[in-house]
């Protein structure tokens, strides 16, 4: 009775929370009337200043879109103004009387009224003078194409040329003040963290023990329509976080306080990214910690990866930022952290001299000696388990999720060519991208590495590890990215599997073939499988939860470091039997 | 070699029951015989599951596909044929199985691995409906049917009273508790699992029940039991009280499941009489699991033993005997394992239920929930086994202990290097080692000391 009212309180809290948070991008009004926007544009747009400042107030979700549109206009009259506008083509035949052999410097000179037009259309078009054409269409499809070059460059000159940074930033200017005092952050995200909390105290009156019951009665842990919601919920979340930031604007000003103490500067979406992750995490692993009151490994795991999130991954970059040091999660090793060879992140460490260095020298250590050292003596998990941010939020906001997991061995052989693959793509990449830096030339192949990088960071980057990642845990399981994609778990696990110390040992002949093991192993492997064989479990994308020894119901399985004699038994001899190795 | 119409075949193996020592058979001979034909019959369910699993589908912890151990290729890829059907009865002498629906089967060895079924003591009553044991795949569905849908509460106040405290009925208790059920349980043993466990050991997993809110009643049996409409509504115990009841476990012991053999002329007595090779009266049947009974059984064990382990020790040596091996039954060192509640329970060796002349025990409490009982020779100090609560024991240290007929003083010197608890986990081999050697005055010799001197 006590433990229903609880969870239904906790349940209506976090709800109310959720749909207040959603809310913001349509009920509250972005408004532009009497604010300063000196700031963020240049004196010399004025104009377009005053246009802002006359539109009317909109929640963001209809002010991007108007003010999308402002820009656009601004653009237009630029282009109007300085650059060729649309309707040039008829004048322009009519002056080169239909001749491709007319168009030459002097009819530039003379057409084009500014000396910047001028020099401009020259840039792009001198190879087109004094060219044998099959026609004049082909001429003026030539210089069509060119035309959108030259107004680009008359943009950049005369008028804005990237609104995609400017926007989201106008947009906050927008936003109202109330929101950004913080009091709104901390109702919404208080109310929420303790919805989550009284959601999970009943755990708490609960004897230790495993507590999965009902786990596959429940419709949001297996794949009914709660669990539809939420995966709908998340995927969006992260498609209009990466690719939409501004109707997030209301959202990302809650936290201006915040990021002011903490970072010395204005909120932005990874910053409203990072504390949502890392509050999530925080809520989930208490859970996580009642859950498993009775399983000393999973308490002290779920401590390690909270520590890792909270100091690593989200306070240790903004103190950084308020020092104005280049940002940097110390425990995220490429190559997950996939940027840490690019061309700017190389120049960060240059510019930082000593502190540059040092970063540099630390992240290379990491994966060169790190990675394969710690590997060794604990096996990936010291990582992925414990360090990791993708295997933290995995843990625990993942954790009612992760018996959904395939099993089967068709998945495992998707799962090695594709985790396989994407590692071996991040290592292609990192090398093309730095053979760019280090000789300048871009193209490698006929394939230009900035191509490749942008192709990498859409498909894996935000496809792959947001996306997917986190957005199907309620439909695949909670470590779809870990197993499927993450290049660094690829990396890891090739250490494990042949050079390790880790295992899980199966206890002689005790296993009953319940399949708890395998059922809640998040990584989809068929532990009982081995277990049932009397075989040690070796495999490259084992995490070394633990959550298989823990459900064990006959005291099976254990995660070991040990000496690697009899670690991989191919023939294995269950325990308790004589007769059988009597005239084999 | 047998002809049909003139054309040899192949050899061919069929089994009867797909459980584990079944499943064993059939896996160990497709793995040393890759010609001959395997047919494995099961009416209870088309594919292989772990019948120890059962409860975990009720409880919703799985579904019936996760404690399947094999996905459903396996048994086409390994050539082995499932027949999901009855068998009504064996001819011998033609070598061939009466089938319920389809044709007859005809065998050249044939497998017996048919398993065991609840046992019922004839009590006044046990037809009604909502009186079950819980064995089979359809002892769950039947359950399910008696049982309010999950999470949904007991609305209707349904009771359940559980006769028999072993490891099914702990089972079933935990089970129906989690539909809301409440449970009265009737032990006839002094403590829970009286056969089984020591005293002391049957007192503190009583006393754990009963923190479960299990009812449970000790010393006290099943006499009658009452219904209305053809449905259970109430017990009567040996004490007289009547209990009201919408769900009465029978969880008083299983029985080998072999009636529709005793036509056949196989020698039987509770089990079907099996030497040592699982051979049974007749040349070309075997039996194997619950319904095998050794004929001349190891000193210390017993003829019927109704566990996973054995029936699955049991297919391993038949599924390779069949395939030409010379392999013989010959289990090692007693071991089992089981929980109760939240409470994991191993046992390597034997630890009787009393102490006597030739076996004495030494209980240790290391924290609640946690307890070990050994026993050993009071003269020879020769480890006899132990039972251990709560604590997680490796079955390798334990079966080369048993083997070597090491003293229990040396055993439980290297008591750590038997430690299987996660990572984490209290140390408790330190204060055990102390604490046996205060308590009994047999000398653990110090290991680390030992290694320095030699």
């Amino acid at each position: 009775m006590r433990d229903k009212l609880l969870k239904e309180i906790g349940m209506s809290l976090f709800t109310i929370c959720a749909f207040s948070f959603v809310s913001l991008s349509f009920l509250v009004d972005i408004d532009f009337k009497n604010r300063d926007l000196s700031d963020l544009i240049d004196s010399k747009h004025e104009v377009l200043a005053n246009e802002i400042s006359t539109l009317n107030p909109a929640p963001p979700v209809i002010m991007v879109k108007r003010l999308s549109e402002t820009f656009g206009n601004y653009s237009q009259n630029i282009i109007n103004h300085s650059g060729i506008s649309y309707d040039y083509s008829k004048k322009f035949a009519l002056q080169l009387g239909n001749d491709p052999a007319n168009f030459n410097e002097e009819f530039i000179a003379s057409f084009f009224k500014s000396e910047f037009l001028q020099t401009k259309v020259l840039e792009n078009t001198n190879w087109m003078i004094g060219r044998d054409w099959d026609s004049y269409e082909d001429f003026a499809q030539n210089f069509d194409e060119k035309v959108q070059y030259i107004n680009q460059s008359v943009i950049a000159e005369f008028g804005i040329s990237d609104t995609t940074y400017l926007l989201p930033q106008v947009m906050q200017a927008g936003a109202p003040d109330w929101l950004k005092t913080g009091i709104v952050a901390l109702m919404i995200f208080g109310f929420a963290v303790l919805g989550g909390f009284l959601y999970a105290l009943p755990l708490a009156f609960k004897h230790d023990g495993i507590h999965n019951d009902h786990v596959f009665h429940n419709k949001s842990q297996t794949r009914h329509y709660p669990a539809i919601i939420v995966f709908i919920c998340l995927v969006v979340f992260y498609i209009v976080l990466y690719q939409l930031p501004a109707y997030l604007t209301n959202q990302v000003v809650l936290l201006t306080p915040v990021a002011e103490k903490l970072a010395g500067g204005a909120s932005d979406r990874w910053f409203l990214y990072g504390f949502l992750y890392t509050i999530a995490m925080m809520t989930m692993g208490f859970k996580m910690m009642l859950k498993y009151k009775g399983s000393k490994y999973q308490q002290v795991r779920t401590a390690s990866v909270l520590f890792f999130q909270i100091a690593f991954a989200f306070t240790l970059p903004q103190i950084l930022t308020s020092f104005q040091l280049p940002a940097y999660d110390l425990k995220s090793a490429w190559p997950l952290e996939y940027t840490f060879f690019f061309d700017w992140r190389v120049g960060q460490y240059l510019n930082e001299g000593t502190f540059g260095i040092f970063l540099f020298g630390w992240g290379v250590l990491l994966f060169a000696v790190g990675v394969p050292l710690f590997t060794y003596f604990f096996g990936k998990r010291w990582y992925c388990s414990w360090v990791c941010g993708c295997g933290g939020l995995a843990e625990t906001v993942g954790d009612p999720y992760r018996h959904l997991s395939d099993k089967s061995l068709g998945a495992w052989k998707i799962e090695r060519y594709l985790v396989h693959g994407v590692l071996a793509f991040a290592v292609l990449m990192t090398v093309w991208v730095s053979y760019t830096s280090f000789t300048g030339i871009s193209e490698l192949l006929g394939i230009s590495s900035y191509d490749v990088r942008s192709v990498y960071g859409f498909s894996i980057g935000f496809v792959f590890a947001g996306a997917v990642g986190t957005g199907f845990y309620p439909v695949m399981g909670n470590r779809v990215w870990c197993r499927f994609g993450c290049p660094l778990a690829a990396y890891l696990g090739l250490v494990q599997r042949f050079k390790s110390r880790f295992r899980i040992t199966t206890n002689g002949g005790q296993c009953i073939s319940c399949g708890n093991c395998s059922t809640y192993c998040e990584m989809g492997i068929d532990v009982r499988w081995y277990a049932q064989r009397g075989q040690n479990i070796v495999r490259s994308s084992c995490v070394g939860c633990g959550v298989c020894s823990a459900v064990c119901p006959r005291g099976v399985l254990k995660l070991e470091n040990k000496g690697e004699d009899g670690r991989i038994s191919e023939n294995p001899i269950l325990i308790g039997q004589e007769g059988v190795s009597l005239n084999i | 070699m047998p002809y049909f119409g003139g054309m040899p075949t192949k050899r061919k193996v069929v089994i009867i029951g797909n459980g584990v020592a079944g499943t064993s058979t059939a896996r160990n001979l497709r793995k040393y015989d890759s010609d001959v034909e395997i047919t494995l019959i099961s009416a209870e369910s088309k594919y292989f599951f772990s019948r120890t699993a059962l409860m975990y589908v009720y409880m919703g912890h799985m579904k019936f596909n996760n404690i399947k151990p094999y996905e459903d290729w396996f048994w086409q890829k390994n050539r082995i044929d499932l027949v999901f059907d009855y068998v009504e009865g064996v001819d011998a002498a033609g070598k061939k199985l009466r089938m319920r629906s389809s044709e007859e089967i005809y065998y050249d060895e044939l497998v017996i691995a048919t398993g065991s079924r609840p046992r019922f003591f004839g009590w006044p009553g046990q037809n009604l409906k909502g009186v079950q044991g819980l064995v089979s795949l359809q002892d769950l569905e039947n359950l399910e049917k008696l049982s309010p849908p999950p999470l949904k509460g007991n609305k209707d106040n349904l009771r359940a009273v559980i006769v028999g405290g072993g490891l099914i009925g702990v089972e079933m208790s935990e089970m129906l508790q989690t539909r809301g059920i409440p449970v009265t349980m009737l032990v006839r043993d002094e403590v829970f699992w009286g056969s089984v466990l020591t005293k002391d050991e049957g007192k503190k997993i009583g006393a754990h029940l009963r923190e479960h809110n299990v009812d449970l009643r000790t010393k006290v049996e099943l006499k009658e039991i009452k219904g209305t409409n053809g449905r259970v509504s109430s017990v009567i115990t040996s004490e007289g009280e009547e209990l009201p009841c919408d769900i009465l476990g029978i969880t008083t012991g299983v029985t080998p499941n072999i009636e529709f053999l005793k036509d056949t002329g196989l020698e039987m007595q509770r089990g079907i009489l099996v030497d040592d090779t699982l051979q049974s009266s007749i040349e070309s049947i075997y039996a194997v699991g619950d319904c095998a009974q050794i004929r001349e059984p190891k000193e210390g064990r017993g003829g019927l033993e109704a566990v996973w382990y054995v029936g699955r020790m049991m297919g391993e040596v038949l599924g390779q005997r069949l395939a030409g091996k010379q392999s013989v039954y010959l289990p090692g060192p007693w071991f089992n394992s089981a929980k109760f509640y939240d409470i994991e329970y191993q046992v390597y060796g034997k630890v009787n239920t009393r102490t006597s002349e030739d076996h004495i025990q030494y209980f240790w409490e290391g924290a609640k929930n946690k307890f070990i009982t050994v026993a050993y020779h009071p003269e020879t100090e020769v480890f006899h086994g132990i039972n251990s609560f709560g604590i997680r024991l490796r079955h390798e240290y334990f079966n080369k202990c048993l083997k070597e007929k090491k003293g229990v003083g040396e055993v439980i010197s290297n008591i750590h290097k038997a430690n299987f608890d996660p990572e984490f986990y209290k140390k408790w081999p330190a204060k055990f080692k102390a604490d046996f050697e205060n308590d009994t005055g047999i000398k653990v010799p110090n290991s680390l000391l030992k290694k320095l001197i030699s």
